[in-house]
């Protein structure tokens, strides 16, 4: 197949068919696991439920003191890969595009070189977790292939998009096609791994914040 | 016809300086990414290169390719330099018809056996042993078959002799092949683009006859010095789309003040050829110039690459009755695997036994 | 039928629920609950990790309830659980967790991970591991009525010390009452002071109440080993007193687990709503300083701080009310730098201080509260929590701190003003 083939393939079939996958993936997980269900709780409310999980949704998102004594390096790096990947993702002109083939809406752009800087930003950062994952013994323990995995998927979309724009490594087709790939992957990994985090954070979130917000606390 | 005159005589019968056919030499040097000091080898080989023959072939073709190189502008060195070969078989522009029209054609291959240089324009059908198009009775597979056996090298001419072009496009009717998929065993040299750039034609025989051999190829048979960079590289709107700054229509401000064209469907950055450096009507312009994305014209399966008007990062095909059945089946399932859980844990629940103290007093080592 | 590897996975299919489903997708491994954990930041060894504690039911969860878990365990790419395995964690879901549920508050993607060891330890219990410790303590508050060994002679015999001290009679077996108050056999035996205080804030207070001979005890091991069949027993013990005494309340005493299990458990251990409510002891107390029906004399001068027992303030709710009460009778009142529901447990919690095995662990742990108290450098502590004040106490002791401990209810009382009673109108709520 020649590069334009491939092009022609991953931007039509290959993203009709990752896309199906993984909103098929995804609605699968976030219904299996809703539909798993729990137990209706008999004691006595002492705070809504609904109003505690929404909250908690919206307020783990941010930092608060109490969260490490470990220092700042899991806080500022994680912040760092999860804005510099999702603001590369959402405001780049190229990508708008893409979100606007898919759903007919469209928003401002930031300039290019803003692009290159949370990209780069993303990147070292990802490189830093991925030290961090073999240097901090706890994180060392919790690590399974997967971790190493989703590192993988979640790293190449930025290496290749860069390669992209400044025009390295491969002719602009060909690496086109491999920077597509790459977001095609990813999404076909998030629903069957911990990437699928991305959505399941909302459910996680909401009963962390209703099972404390029925005692009465904020978590 | 007289094959003893060599260019330089031919020129100067036409008309031409010595010092013109210089400047030619100079500037195909040039385009073909050779050094300087090559243009007077160039010029040496020129001047005494004999008139190869050139048997042209029109098959699944509109013409344009022909129109493109006759009519471009006149007159012209390129030009002179077409007419410098002897074009034994061309039916557009040929006088002859029918069977001397044929004839033509193989008593020209009889003659320079081995030696001769074949032009195609236009895809070859290949479905149903080539009955969708014919000359002379002759199939265009069967013709193309014949005419290559004796020849030195062939050249496609136009996206659809070098990749099939609009024949082929989806869903391929005819069973349209490029030239390449059919002659394997002579070297090709595809000068793609619908049509082509005269001057790369031109570029590509002074070429053949300066070194007796076709000039390096990209990964797709295309002489190397004219395809080697995408359009995008050297884009003069190349700035804005650094910048990013992008006409959204084509009558905004930003179309007014010539930002980059990719958001209207560009295929600039995936399109290799020298219409941005070369441009068209002798130097006048080229589409991005005039206001009009790139088509990608000159790269395989142009037709089926997504909407002319739509940019390249967009998806080709809509996404929505995949995203619709994704969302119906993954619901459907997911409830169905969520509610089994459920009763697989109720079930669970409903066998379970009690923990007592005896159990505890079990477990105590 | 006896506890067994299979009896434990059955018991913990019983348990993955959509919130266990949905905690352990999202996880993403990044280690940060081994922050809010006060066995790791003590120890600095990565197996105290909160969330690595729940590996094995992890393990049954991705197995049984995923796509790919399925497909790799039936491919024989993933061993099933092992009773090794189970016996492996053992300490680490007892000793090294006082189930405080501070990793539940910073988990960033949301993991209720302290809900998920609740429930883990009852695959635990079925699967026949279990702290010794804890496992005759649960057995002595089935069969005798309470893990130490109290029986109701015995505080039929402090009552009487109580009632010669403070010149009141307290009420046992009172039909009609209005209040049930139930007490912890730890307070029984080491803080009997805490019936003392009650009595007299409640006679002030005018209220009717009552202890009842059959169900005095409010401590419920079950909860702690993680037996919810063990632990109903103990809750429907509690509430066939209070419905034979046909009282409104049942007040929690200054227990942390205890209130947990009454307040939050209970009916969903019994399977049904009560006819009767719980109130903690400290609600109540708030309500009647809001009534101005608990006046206090004289402050404590010298700084002193509040540690928070996880189970009432983070997992209970009742987060103003001590502070509130607190500033009644304090003139210093500093908090610590983490309060509240971010506070850090005292380290002898969820069954640790029962279980023998985790003594050193529980030491090593209490340094957490050491430098909390050392970076305010106060000497004394109130608390309102038996368990959390005899750790506290240990702790202190251990480090040769000198920093008193007390029971916020018998420091209200101590500072009660005498006064004529209130006017008499009936209790409202």
């Amino acid at each position: 197949m020649t590069s334009t083939e491939w092009l022609i393939w991953v931007r039509g079939p290959g993203l009709q068919l990752s896309l199906g996958i993984f909103i098929l993936g995804m609605t699968y997980r976030i219904m299996q696991t809703y539909f798993l269900g729990r137990a209706k709780n008999l004691a006595e409310p002492r705070g809504s439920q609904w109003l505690h999980g929404m909250k908690t949704i919206w307020w783990r998102s941010f930092f608060h003191p109490g969260m490490t004594i470990r220092g700042y390096f899991t806080i500022i790096s994680g912040y760092t890969f999860h804005l510099g990947f999702i603001i590369t993702l959402l405001f780049l002109d190229q990508h708008i595009e893409l979100f606007r083939s898919w759903t007919g809406l469209s928003w401002p752009a930031l300039p290019p070189i803003v692009i290159t800087i949370t990209a780069v930003l993303g990147i070292a950062a990802l490189v830093a977790v991925l030290v961090d994952r073999f240097a901090d013994p706890v994180r060392y323990l919790l690590s399974d292939y997967q971790d190493y995995l989703c590192w993988v998927l979640t790293v190449l979309p930025l290496v290749t998009g860069l390669l992209l724009v400044y025009k390295m490594w491969l002719p602009y087709t060909s690496l086109l096609v491999v920077h597509i790939i790459s977001f095609e992957i990813l999404l076909v990994a998030i629903p069957f791994t911990k990437l699928s985090h991305v959505f399941t954070i909302f459910i996680a979130r909401w009963y962390n914040g209703a099972i404390a917000g029925y005692k009465g606390v904020q978590s | 016809m007289t094959k003893a005159k060599t260019l330089i005589e031919h020129l100067e019968q036409q008309g031409i300086s010595r010092r013109g056919f210089l400047k030619f030499c100079a500037l195909t040097t040039s385009m073909m990414a050779l050094p300087p000091s090559m243009a007077p080898g160039v010029a040496r080989a020129l001047e005494t290169a004999r008139r190869p023959s050139l048997i042209w072939l029109s098959f699944q073709e509109c013409t344009g390719c022909t129109e493109s190189l006759t009519r471009s502008h006149s007159p012209t060195l390129e030009n002179i330099i077409f007419n410098y070969l002897s074009l034994d078989y061309h039916h557009t522009l040929q006088a002859a018809s029918g069977e001397a029209a044929e004839q033509a054609r193989e008593t020209a291959m009889k003659e320079n056996h081995g030696q001769y240089l074949v032009a195609v324009d236009g895809s070859i059908p290949v479905k149903d042993g080539g009955v969708y198009s014919t000359i002379a009775g002759i199939s265009n597979l069967e013709m193309l078959q014949q005419t290559v056996e004796g020849a030195a090298a062939v050249v496609a001419i136009g996206t659809c002799a070098a990749f099939g072009g609009l024949p082929r496009a989806h869903p391929n009717p005819t069973g349209a092949v490029p030239v390449q998929e059919l002659v394997r065993d002579k070297p090709v040299v595809n000068v793609s683009g619908c049509p082509p750039i005269p001057v790369v034609i031109s570029g590509v025989l002074a070429h053949y006859l300066t070194f007796g051999r076709i000039p390096d190829l990209d990964d797709y048979g295309r002489p190397l010095s004219f395809f080697g960079t995408s359009i995008h590289d050297r884009c003069y709107r190349r700035p804005y789309y650094n910048k990013g700054l992008f006409a959204e229509t084509f009558d905004d401000e930003g179309a007014r003040k010539g930002w980059c064209l990719y958001k209207l469907g560009c295929k600039g950055p995936t399109t290799y050829n020298a219409c941005a450096t070369v441009k068209w009507n002798q130097g006048t312009s080229f589409p991005i110039q005039a206001g009009h994305g790139c088509f990608g014209c000159s790269e395989p399966d142009f037709w089926d690459a997504g909407g002319f008007y739509q940019p390249l990062s967009a998806g080709i095909g809509s996404v929505g009755g995949v995203a619709a059945v994704a969302v119906a089946a993954g619901a459907g399932a997911g409830i169905a695997a969520g509610l089994a859980q459920q009763s697989q844990r109720k079930h669970a629940q409903l066998q379970h036994e009690k923990v007592t103290v005896a159990d505890l007093k079990e477990s105590e080592s | 039928m006896s506890v067994s590897l299979e009896r434990g996975i059955q018991t913990l299919k019983e348990h993955i629920d959509a919130p266990v489903a949905s905690f352990f997708t999202t996880c993403v491994h990044c280690g940060m609950c081994a922050d809010a954990c006060l066995f790791y930041t003590e120890t600095k060894d990565p197996k105290y990790t909160p969330i690595y504690k729940l590996k094995p039911l992890r393990r049954l969860w991705h197995q049984e309830y995923t796509f790919w878990g399925k497909l790799a365990a039936k491919l024989g790419f993933s061993k099933p659980l092992t009773a090794e395995e189970l016996k492996e964690w053992e300490p680490l879901v007892y000793d090294s967790c006082t189930m405080c549920g501070r990793c539940s508050m910073t988990c960033p993607v949301g993991n209720d991970i302290v809900y998920m060891i609740r429930k883990m330890r009852e695959g635990m219990v079925a699967a026949g591991f279990a702290p010794e410790g804890l496992k005759s303590a649960t057995e002595r508050a089935i069969t005798i009525g309470s893990p130490m060994g109290v029986k109701f002679p015995a505080l039929k015999n402090q009552i009487k010390h109580v009632e010669a001290d403070i010149g009141l009679k307290i009420p046992v077996d009172v039909r009609g009452a209005e209040y049930m108050a139930l007490l912890s056999s730890m307070e029984i035996m080491n803080f009997p002071e805490y019936i003392g205080a009650i009595a007299k804030i409640f006679d002030q207070a005018d209220i009717r109440w009552t202890l009842a001979s059959d169900a005095f005890e409010a401590t419920n091991s079950g909860i702690q080993i993680g037996s919810s069949d063990l632990a109903a027993e103990l809750v429907e013990r509690v509430v066939a007193a209070a419905e034979r005494l046909k009282v409104n309340y049942v007040i929690s005493p200054e227990c942390g687990h205890a209130y947990t299990a009454l307040r939050w458990e209970g009916p969903n251990l019994i399977g049904r709503p009560y006819p009767f409510k719980v109130i903690h002891i400290l609600e109540l107390l708030d309500q009647l300083r809001s009534q101005d029906k608990l006046p206090v004399t004289g402050k404590i001068k010298e700084r002193l701080t509040f540690h928070d027992p996880c189970q009432i303030v983070r997992r209970g709710g009742v987060i103003e009310e001590p502070r509130r009460l607190l500033e009644m009778v304090a003139e210093d009142f500093a908090e610590m730098e983490d309060h509240g529901i971010m506070n850090w447990c005292c380290g002898g919690g969820g069954g640790v201080s029962t279980n023998e095995r985790a003594a050193t662990l529980k030491l090593t742990a209490f340094n957490r509260k050491r430098h909390q108290l050392e970076a305010l450098g106060v000497n004394t502590l109130v608390t309102v929590c038996a368990n959390c004040r005899i750790t506290l106490e240990e702790g202190l002791e251990f480090n040769n701190m000198d920093v008193a401990v007390l029971g916020l209810a018998e420091t209200l009382a101590e500072h009660l003003a005498e006064q004529s009673p209130a006017p008499t109108t009936t209790q409202t709520h």
